[in-house]
């Protein structure tokens, strides 16, 4: 007996063994906005089976174990304060519940150092006493941002708006962009009116975390992903979507065929259109503006945890570290191999009350796959052991003597956020600002096919891919309903019109 | 439906979408937004509760018909005047 368990070796699982054979709706991936739209869509009494090709669901909100009781969030460093909404709406109160306000947001550069509660109110003082800006100045800025819509010009760069309000002022622009880059990739050469809205949209209430972690997060969501009566696979690689006379009719995945009459795809908006269903498909026009689109950047970051008898102190250290060592603030330095600027996330036992007391930091830079993409084995695994030395040399500044408090570290690169979510060149917010215009076209292009996912920055994040995930799932079922395809184009324009106010 | 039904039934969504308003002295005429703190999520959630309890379809160019409580029975007691009250 034995001998022949040993031979036959292990039975592959079947992960999609209890799928049936038709359904509604089939999500394709499970990250924030594929997890909201399969939720929603199933309460609206819609048949729905979730897909994820990865052994976890989550997507980028996502988390892993090592030995010793840590565990580490990758991408819970914060979100605005509509999280409680969106969570309590369209998930459980329990989960809305779990919502915390971080204690503080530091940044440390040559041209400032300082603490703050990240709402419009302590930033209008500090502005005001610190830099000595106008009070009429920082408030009409404010207005500006707050007032700013999606219908208005994308001529205006944000750089042209900093230099409008602040002109010849570096350290105040530092000071309202950085936290941004960091928290979507854009850049000052992108639109004033994407920087608007989500800056607004960030600075209402300050800045918020979850508490539990994100394995609380998505392990309360796949309970009621149960209730809701959403099917959910795992280890499923969509590999193709099939047509039936420009209507979506299926989709082909771990060899087999499973038929829907809608397809939401939370796959990378340029995987979905050229790799899984095919570029011959879509009229030219199409395939030129899908073309067009650019991916946002990539991210590193390195992942450390502090010895059981060492610990850190959130009133020195705050919950978000905005550090850098460039004497100005420039796009292209953030996205340099040379790295001068950090985010660091400090994690205390208040982040997983019920785990075991540990201090972890997580540190991350925006990074270019290019510059990680075809590295040779060996100088990939020298280039991140480099990141992880640098990392500690910067990092000692703030946790002195950080090497010998440490009793783990290890860093992921542009090559890890591809491997794991699928994204092209391992994006971590998607696609920029023309992205959202090519994503809502898609049904249009083909009758029952649709997309959510970070796209356009307004649309990412936590938050933004959450409600992007509600909104798309509002049309799907409107037309399961009806059967046509009265779109709703131009609603997400609207919201992100008045995330501002 | 009876326009009175209409509204009632109004009202159950609104107290399910926002919990923590007070609506007992909704003014009908006076729009949602001034008397509640509502964002369009929320009136795409409004437009979703009564495509889902009743099967009632709002199309995005009629989302503006939702502004008020008056205007939202107008708007909806031509569709819904042949539903049952369950
Ligand atoms: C390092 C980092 C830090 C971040 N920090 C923050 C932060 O602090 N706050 C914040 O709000 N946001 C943050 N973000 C951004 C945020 O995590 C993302 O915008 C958001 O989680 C993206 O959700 P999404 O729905 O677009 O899909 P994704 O998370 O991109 O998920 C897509 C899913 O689809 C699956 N998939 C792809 N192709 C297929 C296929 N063919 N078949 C089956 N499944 C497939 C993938 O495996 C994946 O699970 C961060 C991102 C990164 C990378």
């Amino acid at each position: 007996m034995a001998m022949e368990c040993a031979t036959l070796g292990p039975m592959p699982k079947d992960f999609l063994k209890n799928a049936q054979s038709r359904y509604d709706v089939v999500v394709i991936g499970s990250g924030l906005a594929g997890l909201t739209a399969a939720n929603v869509l199933a309460r609206q009494g819609r048949s729905v089976l979730l897909l994820e090709q990865h052994y976890k669901l989550g997507g980028m909100a996502t988390w892993f174990k090592r030995p010793g009781g840590h565990i580490f969030d990758i991408s819970l460093h914060g979100f605005p304060y509509g999280m409680v909404k969106s969570c309590r709406r369209y998930w459980s109160k329990e989960i809305a519940d779990s919502i915390v306000q971080l204690d503080g947001v530091r940044f440390d550069n040559p041209m400032f150092s300082l603490q703050t509660s990240f709402t419009r109110e302590d930033f209008t003082k500090k502005l005001i006493e610190n830099f000595k800006l106008a009070p009429e100045q920082v408030h009409a800025f404010f207005d500006k941002a707050r007032g700013m819509n999606f219908y208005d010009d994308q001529q205006t760069t944000t750089r042209e708006l900093f230099d409008e309000f602040f002109p010849g002022r570096e350290d105040v622009i530092r000071l309202l962009m950085e936290p941004i880059t960091y928290a979507n990739g854009s850049t000052l050469e992108d639109p004033a009116i994407s920087y608007g809205i989500v800056f607004s949209n960030f600075m209402s209430k300050g800045v918020f975390t979850f508490r539990g972690g994100t394995d609380k997060l998505i392990g309360q969501m796949t309970e009621v992903l149960q209730e809701s009566g959403v099917d959910v696979c795992i280890r499923c690689d969509v590999t193709k979507i099939n047509l039936n006379h420009g209507k979506v009719a299926s989709v082909e995945v771990n060899g087999r065929t499973i038929e829907c009459d809608a397809i939401v795809s939370n796959a990378n908006l340029r995987a979905t259109i050229f790799n899984l269903v095919g570029e011959e498909k879509f009229d030219r026009g199409f395939i030129d503006d899908a073309r067009a689109v650019r991916l946002n950047n990539s991210s590193t970051q390195v992942y450390m945890a502090m010895r059981e008898d060492e610990s850190l102190d959130v009133n020195e250290l705050g919950d978000l570290l905005f550090s850098s060592t460039a004497p100005t603030f420039q796009t292209e330095a953030l996205l340099s191999r040379d790295i001068t600027s950090r985010t660091y996330s400090f994690y205390y036992p208040k982040v997983r009350p019920e785990g075991q007391p540990r201090h972890l930091i997580v540190s991350s830079t925006n990074a270019r796959h290019e510059d990680w993409a075809d590295l040779p084995d060996d100088d990939y695994e020298a280039s991140k052991k480099d990141l992880c030395e640098t990392t500690l040399d910067a990092l000692d500044k703030y946790v002195p003597n950080v090497r010998e408090r440490l009793v783990h570290i290890e860093a992921s690169t542009p090559r890890t956020f591809q491997h794991y979510t699928a994204h092209i060149a391992g994006a971590s917010f998607g696609t920029k600002f023309e992205g959202l215009a090519v994503s809502r076209a898609l049904p249009q292009q083909i009758t029952g096919l649709y997309h959510a996912g970070s796209v356009g920055i307004i649309m990412s994040g936590w938050l933004g891919a959450m409600n992007y995930g509600v909104i798309v799932a509002n049309e799907v079922d409107n037309q399961l309903m009806t059967g046509g395809s009265a779109s709703t184009t131009g609603f997400e324009k609207t919201v992100a019109g008045e995330v501002a106010s | 439906m009876t326009r009175e039904e209409i509204r009632g039934e109004v009202l159950e969504i609104l107290k399910d979408i926002a919990p923590d308003e007070d609506l007992s002295n909704l003014d009908d005429k006076a729009s949602f937004r001034e008397q509640m703190e509502l964002d369009s999520m929320d009136f795409l959630d409004i437009v979703m509760e009564l495509r889902k309890r009743h099967r009632v379809q709002v199309p995005e160019d009629d989302y503006v018909e939702l502004a008020s409580m008056e205007s939202t029975v107008n708007y909806l007691e031509p569709l819904m005047k042949d539903i049952q009250k369950v």
